[in-house]
């Protein structure tokens, strides 16, 4: 009977799966450009780093400030194994290098680990904190290991090529990426679903029962943490491969900051958030800093937004629509969601020309005044631009206001529906 | 029954800052003994619980749980030896499925400890386990829901889930029927005392019904002191304890 039960789970298990190696296969032929490769490369590093993260903050409730640490020193120990084996010291193949990597931030994670994880909660996020700054200081202070400011660079090309994969081309690398993260998502899954995994939730959640169920809550953190900054030392391993350059900035507050946004806006509370959010961080940090250098601050607007309004991340709202279409109430949904963006992309015109025409005032030449914004030439110093701006933006918040009480209502509606229906 | 101790408690005191809360208690249940501990608000009952679990440390005293001296070990190295207990403040696991609690319960007591390498999904004798504890506790049919959804008396039930779940041959039950309704209770007792069959339980219970039906021996706790530990009959007979407990109980009632 529990035979039976389990089965189709598991078939969707590897629908889910199958679909997702897919995607990372056939992902290069969305175009030619380097670009795309290049972009699709550090999604790949970000998600293993991004889960890997998850593993503290959304499995064992550990909010770290200092997670580039593990990553950032595994890439410092694979430019050193990578440059040993161009000089011929030994023989590695370049594919399992990103293993140096798991291998250093595992060794590290052992070592930090047994200082942070001693204790949770705010403590715990201190500590991850201090420990990050000292290792970026370590970083600077220690140059012939680490190469000080310009740190070290290195050449992926080295020996032999095994099965025909010199990495040469950006190709080969991104497979590669795609490899390890394929592989690094399926054992970070299945660690969720071990007794350490299961343990880690009941450690997050309620601690102090955990302890009268014969668990020492320090060393389910402890271990959890390790695990985790194996992988991300793989995550490091591989920007090492990637980039052919290691240097401070990957132990960086920079770099744990950006993981721990990544991991928010996509989701903490389930496995795949982080990975949305790898992808739409890479988007931002890659893809919006070709066009505008307000990146930054667009990502941390969205930041912000997610926070404040949808505190699960993208991956919960795109789960709690489930319930509403297993019930096939969607449709009533439609409407106002409609709306709601239309709302939405008015304000964000208003925003974005907002932005782009104050970055503009202040940072480029004084004489040109005229920028390009989505087609449009508009000038800054003209008054109609910015009467046409807030005129968005006070359009969009009237428009926001009302959409989204229309969302929330049918939204209610709908939720008390299904409640008496399930009672 | 059995005749050598499974819980030993030798002169143990504890203070809260200036505060003597627990005053020298000294007690010894025998195993596969059922024994409550009654008293009024605030006696200490449930502080006696947290020094024997582990909760909080000794001020003095030693404690001995099958003969070995458990004074000062932490809450899961105690679990480990085979002590449970339950909280009279709900105490469980609130996001996970009942299903999931139960099986926080069983995953140490089974071998699987931190193994971060079983399927967990795949184990079948967690799975028997802790589907036969559901069964037992009658939340079987509420396998998939959130433990934070549950109605009160399930909580309790599933409270005591947990705590059984491992296979503990010490119990210890913190008010297990507090806020039930007469027919929850009367379920509630059922099921503590199924759950405890063979086993040495402590419980420390308001409800004068459910403790005489219950237990075997009567401990009587009044601020931080043992003045009695007796059979049912005896310790309702006893002068000392109607003064300090029952009386003031009967008078309460009649107010
Ligand atoms: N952690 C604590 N710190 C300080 N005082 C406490 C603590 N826990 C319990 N007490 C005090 O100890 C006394 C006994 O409490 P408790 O053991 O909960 O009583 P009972 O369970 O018998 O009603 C109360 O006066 C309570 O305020
Ligand atoms: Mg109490």
């Amino acid at each position: 009977m529990s035979t039976l039960r389990y089965r189709p789970l598991d078939l969707g298990r590897w629908i889910v799966w199958g679909a997702t190696a897919l995607l990372f296969a056939l992902a290069p032929l969305m175009s030619d450009a380097s670009f795309v490769l290049t972009l699709l490369s550090q999604m790949g590093i970000l998600i293993i780093f991004a889960l890997s993260y998850n593993m503290l903050l959304g499995q064992g409730g550990m909010l770290s400030f200092g997670h580039a640490v593990y990553s950032g020193l595994g890439a410092y120990f694979t430019v050193h194994a990578l440059n040993l084996v161009g000089k011929g010291a030994f023989w590695f193949p370049v594919t399992l290098l990103p293993l140096v990597g798991g291998l250093a931030g595992l060794a590290f994670g052992l070592i930090f680990g047994y200082v942070t994880t001693k204790k949770s909660g705010t403590t715990f996020a201190m500590i991850s904190l201090g420990i990050g700054e000292m290792v970026y200081a370590c970083v600077l202070m220690f140059p012939a290991f680490f190469g000080g400011e310009g740190g070290i660079s290195t050449n992926r090309v080295v020996g032999e090529p095994v099965l025909g994969l010199t990495y040469g081309p950006a190709l080969q690398v991104y497979y590669l990426i795609a490899a390890w993260a394929f592989v690094s998502m399926a054992a970070m899954f299945a660690l969720t679903q071990t007794p350490l995994g299961r343990m880690a939730n009941a450690v997050r959640d309620n601690p102090e029962r955990a302890e009268f169920v014969g668990y020492n809550t320090q060393r389910v953190r402890y271990l959890q943490m390790c695990l985790s900054a194996f992988f991300a030392g793989v995550a490091g391993g591989l920007s090492c491969i990637n980039y052919e350059i290691v240097s401070a900035e990957n132990v960086s507050a920079l770099r744990s900051g950006g993981v721990l946004i990544a991991t928010f806006i996509g989701g903490v509370g389930l496995f795949f958030g982080p990975i949305l959010g790898a992808i739409v961080f890479t988007l931002f940090a890659i893809a919006l800093s070709g066009f505008t250098k307000a990146w930054l601050l667009y990502l941390g607007l969205f930041f912000l937004a997610m926070v404040l309004y949808a505190p699960g991340g993208l991956a919960w709202l795109i789960a709690i629509q489930i319930p509403v279409l297993r019930a096939r109430r969607f449709s009533e949904l439609l409407w106002p969601y409609a709306l709601a963006l239309a709302a939405g992309l008015m304000l964000l015109c208003g925003l974005i020309g907002a932005v782009e025409m104050i970055y503009h005032l202040s940072l480029e030449s004084a004489e040109e005044s005229v920028i390009a914004l989505a087609g449009l030439e508009v000038d800054v110093r003209a008054l109609p631009s910015w009467l046409a701006v807030g005129a968005l933006l006070a359009a969009g918040g009237v428009a926001m206001r009302h959409a989204s009480r229309f969302v929330s209502a049918r939204w209610h509606a709908i939720q008390q529906d299904i409640q008496r229906g399930a009672a | 029954m059995n005749g050598a101790a499974a819980i030993e408690l030798l002169d143990v005191r504890k203070q809260f800052g200036a505060t003597r809360i627990i005053q020298g208690v000294n007690l010894s249940v025998r195993q596969g003994e059922r024994l409550a501990i009654i008293g009024p608000n605030g006696a200490g009952k449930s502080t006696l619980f947290n020094l024997i679990s582990g909760r909080f440390p000794l001020t003095s005293g030693r404690i001995r749980l099958n003969g070995q001296d458990i004074t000062g070990l932490p809450p899961y190295r105690i679990n480990r030896l085979g002590l449970s207990r339950s909280f009279q403040v709900t105490n469980i696991f609130h996001r996970m499925s009942v299903y999931e609690n139960i099986r926080c319960g069983v995953l140490w007591s089974l071998g699987y400890k931190y193994s971060f390498w079983h399927p967990v999904n795949r184990l079948r004798d967690v799975q028997r386990r802790a589907e036969e504890t559901m069964e037992r506790i009658g939340l079987a049919r509420r396998r998939n829901v959130q433990a934070g959804v549950l109605s009160y008396a399930e909580q309790r039930a599933l409270e005591i889930g947990i705590t059984i779940a491992g296979g503990a041959e010490v119990i210890l039950l913190d008010e297990p029927t507090a806020g039930m309704s007469r027919t929850e209770t009367a379920q509630a007792v059922e099921l503590i005392r199924t759950v405890t069959e063979g086993k040495t339980l402590i419980m420390v219970e308001h409800d004068m019904g459910v403790v005489f039906g219950l237990a075997d021996r009567i401990s009587v706790l009044v601020y931080g002191e043992v003045i009695a530990t007796d059979t049912p009959e005896a310790v309702r007979a006893n002068p000392a304890v109607q003064e300090a407990y029952l009386g003031g109980m009967h008078k309460e009632a009649a107010a």
